[in-house]
């Protein structure tokens, strides 16, 4: 066991998923986030004595709608049930979730990962409430008194569990991610992570390459981004590889990541495991799926991510990376391709979209793209000014700063501010002339065999011009008069 | 006043004979002098009653009563939400526990112009057979005050009975309607499960609870079931079947139905005075035209002791929501976990920590299945046995308890208390309808109940043949002497 190569890293992921309906899973409060503490709560999501839940059909539409986009097979009886644990956060102190019979089993998530396509086993699906928060007055052990805000309790949440498949911390993170991508798609849950819309926590084992068996696991919580799923994976992997090369037993667990100092530490082991006492949710009644809404909700799925990447690749000729970061949502993948169905330069609008707008709209779900100050034709329509020569990538980049400021048309703004490139060969000459008469030194410099002389000049063209002369134009000018000379 | 039936008030009401405001204040000037005695009530609502009392009374004088109910007097054991009302479940933990709303079956009452008139004593959370499980006080059977009234709904009972209320509601879980009707001679009945929401009904077993009303009679019970059953958006087991116009459907004798009397109700236990008064109340049935059969339901015997972990390990989950958090009694501790316990110890009472300490145990890991899961299987089995029974007669006659009201103490082993619901369980378990009409009184002068039994959602066949039964006999005209 010292040797680590000989070692193989066995992980899985549950994924806890904000449904974004909106309404709450068992009563119609809203879900809206950051209103004010408890400002959004009723009897029902407080536990009130006396109170009864009422499935929300909408979670119960997207839970089909994730199950179908992950090939899980449906179960037909399908039930709640009730987890009990005492935390002033959950209201009943119980927890109204699926054990036995959850709405969904048994499907997987297909992954591209450096050493190719892996299928990831996705073990059940299952619908439940979300509890409140805490907030403690001062630090946790130091506090006097905590406050409980129920705003978030009933919240519907969507499980999901994947198999033991993932191989390296370096997989979690790109099942995650692909995973997120599909739920955009589906427009089930915003896959915010900073809000804790998307949660995750992962259990790791180590084993002998080769094995049939599972190492004993621990389980991760607190992951709350990508990187910090990756960086808590690999911490734990080195430290259970170390433990093991030490000879000492892994300890089977639940271990919290501090994200600040990169590491794991222990928060309670198996002997102090809940027993939650699971039994059939007696207010609610089997949920029964109409086969004929199952059909409806799998006629209405979207294109998923990874068919969405395969398609850009090859309907618009898109590098894999490009097609990646384009189909992370489904709201980005749509005003990718209205902004092409505007222009028909994919490549050019891929750049402009990753790099410049991706950079301003500080994310690429829904609520990030549809709050974009530019809309798809105008990026198109920027990227057609260039392309017919009108403007310079140069001034290019002004005009979307004007666009971002709420300009609107980049054609009108670049005939409202004068940005037209200066392509009359005549106003060009005139303007080459004169930074060659300016410019003995570069003249003389092209002359006795240096051609970088020439950039010097264009420079000075371009300058004089106020970056609205045509580059190339000015370049090819620029080269013919200096050798006629 | 004693005696006055709902129906006679409303059409009193209607002709002006009577004044919907003087018979309430009659029924409050009544609680005021006498419940000091019974101990029925725990909150009396004075101003809200008479404040609806003389609404109702101006839609009389108006010619525009909302229905049968406007301006009935009627009380509420404490275990319906009120909003605005506080509601203790007989318990210290909700001793000042003041709802932000109202139970459906609170929603309905009060729209058919129904009169609150307070919120009636009980065994705390509903988990008892005597009602001195009462963290307040016990209350005391009008017919004889050294007795109980049954329970857990004693205090719906005891003001029915009393004359302290026209009609009343409780909830039967395990005959918590049906054994204190029984017990103080009027009639109790609880509806198919479904039929009635159970929203604002502070949950003991939420698979068992059932609304139900008690009335002096069966007219009155059938109105009472009219204005609350019917499907609501807030309960998801409530059924979403149409509801019949019980009061109109109480005609029709029982000529041609075929009547069960099940062999496993008439057994060891069974106070030989009760068997002789249900035996001459079947045969008055039989005389009405009935056909009597004998019918067997061998699961019978283990009906309480299935109950006993089904309704605890409900109990235990229902009631885990009292920490001291978010409403209700808070006893201050160290931590939350300590805050948790000690407000739980100060709050609940013996019987109740007893089942929840039965119901986790029935839940935890490695029992689960051996109890719980091993309860629901003789449940389907108790259901069978009732589906094969109804697919022979159309009722099943039996005792509804196997004694009288005893004496308050007489019954301090929980086993012996649990023992009285021995006929009452199984239509809890089944979710059946089941009345419990009075039919005769003991040697001493105690009430005595027959309980029907009737196929689900056929509360009609129910009412009818309990409406027979009363009509061809002369039992509701005796009432209990308060002095």
């Amino acid at each position: 066991m010292a040797d680590h190569s000989e070692l193989e890293t066995v992980i899985g992921l549950e994924v806890h998923a904000q449904l974004s309906t909106r309404s709450k899973m068992f009563c119609d409060c809203p879900t809206t986030f950051g209103a004010a503490p408890n400002s959004q709560t009723c009897p029902i999501c407080l536990g009130m004595p006396g109170v009864l839940p009422v499935i929300n059909r909408r979670a119960v539409e997207y839970g089909v709608r994730t199950a179908l986009a992950f090939s899980l097979r449906l179960n037909a009886a399908c039930r709640f049930a009730r987890k009990h644990y005492y935390y002033p956060d959950m209201p009943k102190n119980f927890q109204i979730s699926q054990y036995e019979e959850p709405l969904a089993e048994d499907g997987w998530l297909e992954i591209d990962t450096p050493s190719g396509v892996r299928r990831i086993g996705i073990q059940r699906l299952h619908l439940e409430e979300d509890v409140g928060r805490l907030v403690h007055e001062g630090e946790f052990a130091a506090a006097q008194a905590s406050l409980v805000d129920y705003n978030r309790s009933g919240t519907p949440l969507m499980e999901t569990v994947s198999r033991p498949d993932l191989r390296s911390p370096e997989e979690a993170a790109i099942y995650l991610r692909a995973f997120r991508a599909v739920l955009l798609h589906l427009g089930v849950c915003d896959g915010n992570m900073e809000e804790g819309s998307l949660r995750c926590d992962a259990n790791v084992s180590l084993r002998a390459r080769g094995a049939a068996e599972l190492g004993t696991k621990v389980e991760l919580k607190n992951l709350n981004s990508f990187r910090n799923v990756q960086r808590a994976l690999e911490y734990e992997v080195q430290r259970q590889a170390e433990a093991l090369a030490a000879g000492r037993r892994i300890v089977q667990e639940t271990r919290l990541f501090d994200a600040d100092r990169g590491t794991t530490r222990s928060m309670r082991s198996k002997e102090y495991a809940h027993d939650y006492r699971y039994f059939p949710e007696p207010d609610l009644v089997p949920l029964k799926l109409d086969p004929a809404w199952v059909e409806s909700i799998r006629a209405d799925l979207p294109e998923l991510p990874r068919a969405q990447r395969q398609r850009f690749v090859s309907q618009y000729g898109l590098p894999a990376y490009d097609a990646e970061i384009l189909t992370q949502s489904r709201a980005l993948a749509g005003y990718y391709e209205a902004a092409v169905r505007e222009h028909a330069n994919p490549k050019a609008i891929s750049n402009w979209v990753m790099t410049e707008l991706l950079r301003e709209l500080g994310g690429d779900d829904e609520a990030a793209v549809a709050r974009s100050p530019i809309s798809p034709a105008h990026l198109g329509r920027l990227v057609r000014l260039i392309d017919d020569g009108t403007i310079s990538g140069k001034i290019a980049k002004d005009v979307f700063a004007r666009m971002l400021a709420g300009g609107g048309d980049p054609a009108e703004i670049v005939r409202r501010e004068g940005l037209t490139q200066v392509v009359d060969t005549g106003a060009l000459e005139a303007m080459v002339d004169q930074a060659i008469a300016a410019n003995p030194k570069a003249v003389a410099d092209f002359r006795g065999g240096k051609t970088a002389a020439a950039k010097a000049l264009v420079g000075q063209v371009m300058k004089a011009s106020g970056g609205k002369a045509n580059p190339a134009m000015v370049d090819r000018l620029v080269q013919e008069k200096l050798t006629r000379i | 006043m004693l005696g006055t039936t709902i129906h006679e008030l409303t059409t009193a009401f209607a002709r002006g004979e009577r004044s919907p405001v003087a018979t309430a204040e009659a029924y409050l000037a009544r609680i005021e002098a006498l419940d000091a005695k019974v101990g029925a009530y725990l909150t009396v609502m004075r101003d809200e009653a008479l404040a609806a009392a003389r609404d109702a009374e101006a839609r009389y004088r108006a010619g525009r009563p909302l229905g049968p109910l406007d301006g009935a007097p009627i009380a509420l054991k404490d275990v319906f939400c009120t909003r605005g009302v506080r509601t203790t479940c007989g318990s210290r933990i909700l001793e000042r526990f003041v709802p932000p709303y109202d139970a459906t079956m609170v929603t309905r009452l009060r729209t058919a112009g129904a009169i609150l008139l307070g919120k009636t004593n009980m065994d705390e959370f509903a988990m008892g057979s005597s009602t001195e499980h009462s963290a307040f006080h016990v209350t005391r059977n009008p017919w004889d005050l050294g007795r109980v009234p049954g329970g857990s709904s004693g205090g719906s009972a005891a003001a029915v009975a009393g004359g302290l209320a026209a009609g009343a509601f409780g909830t039967d879980t395990g005959g918590s309607v049906r054994q204190p009707a029984a017990f103080c001679g009027v009639v109790g009945l609880k509806p198919t499960y479904g039929r009635v929401s159970r929203y604002g009904l502070i949950a003991f077993a939420s698979s068992l609870d059932h609304v139900a009303p008690f009335a002096l009679d069966v007219v009155d019970t059938a109105r009472l079931l009219g204005a609350v059953a019917g499907h609501d958006p807030l309960d998801a087991t409530s059924v979403s079947v149409p509801v019949p116009d019980y009061e109109a459907e109480l005609a029709g004798g029982v000529k041609g139905l075929r009547i069960g009397v099940p062999d496993e109700y008439f057994g060891t236990g069974l106070d030989p005075e009760i068997e002789r008064a249900v035996r001459a109340a079947i045969e008055v049935l039989r005389d009405l035209g009935a056909t009597i059969e004998r019918v067997s339901l061998p699961t019978t015997e283990h009906g309480v002791a299935t109950y006993y972990i089904v309704a605890p390990a409900e109990a235990s989950s229902n009631l885990a929501r009292y920490d001291g958090v978010k409403y209700g009694l808070r006893v201050p501790g160290k931590d939350l976990i300590d805050m948790a316990g000690r407000t739980r110890a100060a709050g609940f009472g013996a019987e109740v920590k007893r089942r929840i300490m039965l119901g986790t145990y029935a839940l935890s890991a490695g029992y689960h299945d051996a109890y719980y899961g091993q309860a629901q299987k003789v449940r389907t089995l108790v259901r069978r046995e009732f589906e094969a029974a109804f697919a022979r007669v159309d009722l099943l006659a039996a005792p509804t308890t196997p004694g009288v009201a005893f004496p308050h103490g007489a019954k301090a082993d929980p086993l012996a208390m649990y023992m009285n619901d021995v006929y009452t369980i199984p239509a809890s378990m089944t979710g059946l309808p089941a009345v419990s009409v009075p039919c005769g009184f003991s040697a001493a002068g105690l009430p005595i109940g027959l309980q029907l039994i009737g196929r689900a959602l056929d509360e009609v066949t129910l009412l009818r043949a309990a409406h027979a039964y009363e009509q061809a006999t002369p039992w509701r005209r005796r009432r209990p002497d308060l002095g």
